[in-house]
């Protein structure tokens, strides 16, 4: 990969005298002041080229290094107090819901448990989750996994749970009844191959997964999988009726000779 | 070097002004030398690029730190992990050579692309499970600004060794090795391998484990015989189809050329001397050609099959959602195949893999052959496992390949290793040191008993 950059090095330097040589006429001339402005700000960008390219690469490193902060593990937490707290806590501060055993549906808006609470519930099974629309990757299963007693669990429209993700979910196999991945970007057919470890499951929700090939016969292929389990999902008759409608669309366009 | 330019710049105008006018006209365009001989100067003093006459963009570079022969994934890992680990920006040159960029025989791509944990020595389940975590966190490793993320289109199912009764014990002491290194294997009955895969006919098995991936001068040798250390200067890199090539100078070269390894290392001149020496031992790396056949089943194992191997040496996994099944068997030494192109052989399938698939999968009984393709295993003759690190007495050559069938899963790890060999001098975070050269001068071998 030499040559390319050499190229632009030999370039770069013959277009800034020629960039140069244009600002000074347009300063010589003085056109709109908001054209020559567009001009000098893609100028300057683009003489920086490298360094803006870093500074983006820097933010999507940023980026990457915030969602592996919001999923560290609290492990003072869960020693002091327990896996139950330390996963109520990790879901309340993410943005979820959290409902304990006999007790009602819990949001924190992020700020996660009080220390009240932390001494509270410090003994209290969680039944569900609600982690819509939370930053949770792999890591963050974590506090998950541990929560023996988990009844129901929905990851909808989570942007970072993908297919390692749900490899992931069997030791929660005895107790998982409910479970919904509706509107995920990341998982795909290959994940959901990996939720037949989940033999409790009664209630399962795959709609509307964009990465999934082929959404009808994967739901009929998950419904085989797990025969006791209730699939809702994009339904076995989508490409049916969409087969429908075109023969009808034919028989409008082509007119029967009378 | 002032009259160099002027002459090449003399010569460059004499062309330039073409055959025609020669003779005659003693006028030259001075303006036009002036300038060719102005930009010959630049570009002869330190710090510019020295363009010849003609144009060689399109051979390598004259210099390079490190050449790395063979594109396939372990070349290529080698040199992301070079770029990676080194201590400034652009501190190191790195040139993979790639003798056919359609990579039509390469093993990579051939590959029937299972990756597992279920290995015997602990160095080998440490290369896997970080290869694994690497797949899984490669948005992270090789994110690109703007780009749309890397989908795998990896399946998550799972390993499933079975094993009969003669290997039981085999299997129970290597799961416990792998459980020590921290690979997530569990071990299942007949009785709980039927609850859960009930298409499995369990005849014959007994246990299955399913798992949710030199240098210094003149040296003597203890009996006072001089060694002669030898180092690679120049690698020369032929172009395709063309009597051009182009020496490139390099300080180390590292041999990634997966089947062919052992011709590369001829080249180097290793393995030329009295056998039994330790300039007599050649890499004991070669090519074995192995089936892949995708066949169709209708009614075959659903959604959560996982890549299943059996202990009579058939495997197969699962491909797309149309009941279509990947697999294979490894021929017994008799029935070696001629590795000197990849033609299939269809009645290897019909003969030796169909009957064992039938037996442990009944549903496999009606199935139809949709293709087949063979691939290169690049074998490691002496003990199946990988080459990684320098060669004794070539100082400056290193190795990673060798890795007879397992080569794809480890990829990423040992790329990383080498390259913390080449950087430091030391494996730093995997320890390597079982599948280091001398263990063919020496005879130790680091068998794996966990071959496909």
């Amino acid at each position: 990969m030499v040559a390319p950059r050499t190229s632009l090095r030999l370039v770069a330097p013959v277009w800034n005298r020629g960039a140069g040589s244009i600002r000074g006429l347009s300063r010589a001339v003085d056109p709109e002041g908001s054209q020559r402005k567009e001009r000098t700000l893609f100028q300057f960008l683009a003489d920086r080229f490298y360094d803006v390219a870093a500074l983006r690469e820097y933010m999507l490193q940023k980026q990457v290094l915030k969602v592996h902060q919001k999923n560290r593990s609290f492990t003072y937490i869960k020693e002091r107090y327990g896996p139950y707290v330390a996963g109520a806590h990790f879901i309340l501060k993410q943005g979820g819901a959290v409902k304990f055993q006999d007790k009602e549906w819990m949001r924190s808006s992020g700020r996660g448990l009080s220390s009240l609470e932390f001494w509270e519930f410090r003994a209290v099974p969680i039944e569900a989750v609600d982690a819509s629309g939370c930053a949770i990757n792999y890591q963050g299963l974590d506090h998950l996994l541990a929560l023996k007693e988990l009844q129901s669990l929905s990851l909808r429209c989570c942007p970072h749970v993908d297919d390692w993700c749900l490899s992931r979910l069997h030791p929660l196999a005895d107790s998982l009844q409910e479970l919904s991945l509706a509107g995920c970007p990341r998982i795909s057919e290959r994940g959901l191959a990996c939720l037949h470890h989940l033999r409790n499951l009664r209630r399962l929700d795959i709609s509307h997964l964009p990465a999934v090939s082929n959404p009808g016969l994967t739901q009929i292929l998950v419904e085989e999988m797990l025969p006791n389990c209730e699939v809702l999902g994009a339904g076995w008759a989508q490409g049916l009726k969409l087969g429908l409608e075109e023969q009808s669309q034919d028989t409008a366009s082509s007119p029967i000779p009378a | 070097m002032l009259r160099r330019a002027l002459w090449l710049g003399w010569g460059r105008g004499l062309l330039g002004l073409g055959l025609g006018t020669r003779r005659g006209v003693s006028t030259l365009e001075w303006d036009g030398k002036v300038s060719e001989i102005k930009k010959k100067i630049q570009s002869v003093i330190p710090g510019g690029a020295w363009n010849p006459l003609y144009d060689t963009s399109h051979l390598p570079p004259e210099h390079s730190d490190v050449v790395i022969v063979g594109g396939g994934v372990l070349g290529l890992s080698v040199a992301y992990w070079l770029k990676r680990l080194e201590k400034q920006r652009g501190a190191i040159k790195v040139l993979v050579v790639e003798r056919d960029h359609t990579y039509s025989q390469a093993s990579t791509v051939l590959s029937v692309g299972g990756i597992r944990q279920q290995f015997s020595l602990p160095e080998n389940i440490q290369l896997s499970l970080f290869s694994v975590e690497f797949l899984r966190n490669i948005n992270e490793y090789l994110a690109v600004v703007d780009d749309p993320p890397l989908d795998l289109r990896f399946n998550p199912s799972g390993y499933l060794f079975l094993a009969s009764e003669k290997g039981a014990a085999t299997m129970e002491n290597n799961v416990k090795v792998q459980r020590q290194e921290g690979a997530k294997v569990c071990l299942m009955s007949p009785e709980q391998l039927r609850n859960k895969f009930p298409w499995i006919n369990t005849e014959g098995v007994a246990l299955a484990s399913y798992g949710f991936v030199s240098s210094s001068d003149r040296t003597e040798t203890p009996s006072g015989e001089e060694v002669i250390l030898k180092k690679i200067h120049e690698v020369h890199v032929k172009v395709d189809h063309s009597q051009e090539y182009q020496p490139v100078e390099c300080a180390i070269v590292v041999n990634t050329a997966g089947a062919w390894s052992g011709q590369i290392a001829e080249l180097a001149g290793i393995g030329k001397g009295p056998p039994g020496t330790l300039q007599g031992t050649k890499l004991p790396v070669e090519p074995r050609k192995r089936y892949v056949y995708l066949w169709h089943c209708p009614q075959g194992p659903g959604l959560e099959a996982p890549l299943l191997a059996d202990p009579s040496g058939a495997y197969f996994r699962r491909d797309g959602l149309g009941n279509n099944y990947l697999g294979g068997c490894s021929p017994t030494a008799e029935e070696e195949p001629d590795p000197r192109n990849l033609e299939v052989d269809h009645d290897f399938f019909q003969d030796k893999v169909w009957p064992l698939l039938a037996q442990r999968v009944p549903a496999f009984e009606t199935l139809k052959v949709k293709s087949a393709w063979a691939g290169y295993y690049d074998y490691n003759t002496f003990d199946q496992n990988g080459v990684v690190g320098p060669h004794p007495l070539v100082v400056n050559m290193y190795f990673a390949t060798g890795f007879s069938g397992h080569g794809l899963q480890q990829a990423p790890a040992v790329g990383r290793a080498v390259a913390e060999m080449v950087l430091e001098g030391r494996f730093q975070t995997i320890d390597l040191s079982p599948f280091l050269f001398s263990r063919f001068y020496l005879g130790e071998k680091a068998q794996e008993h966990c071959i496909i």
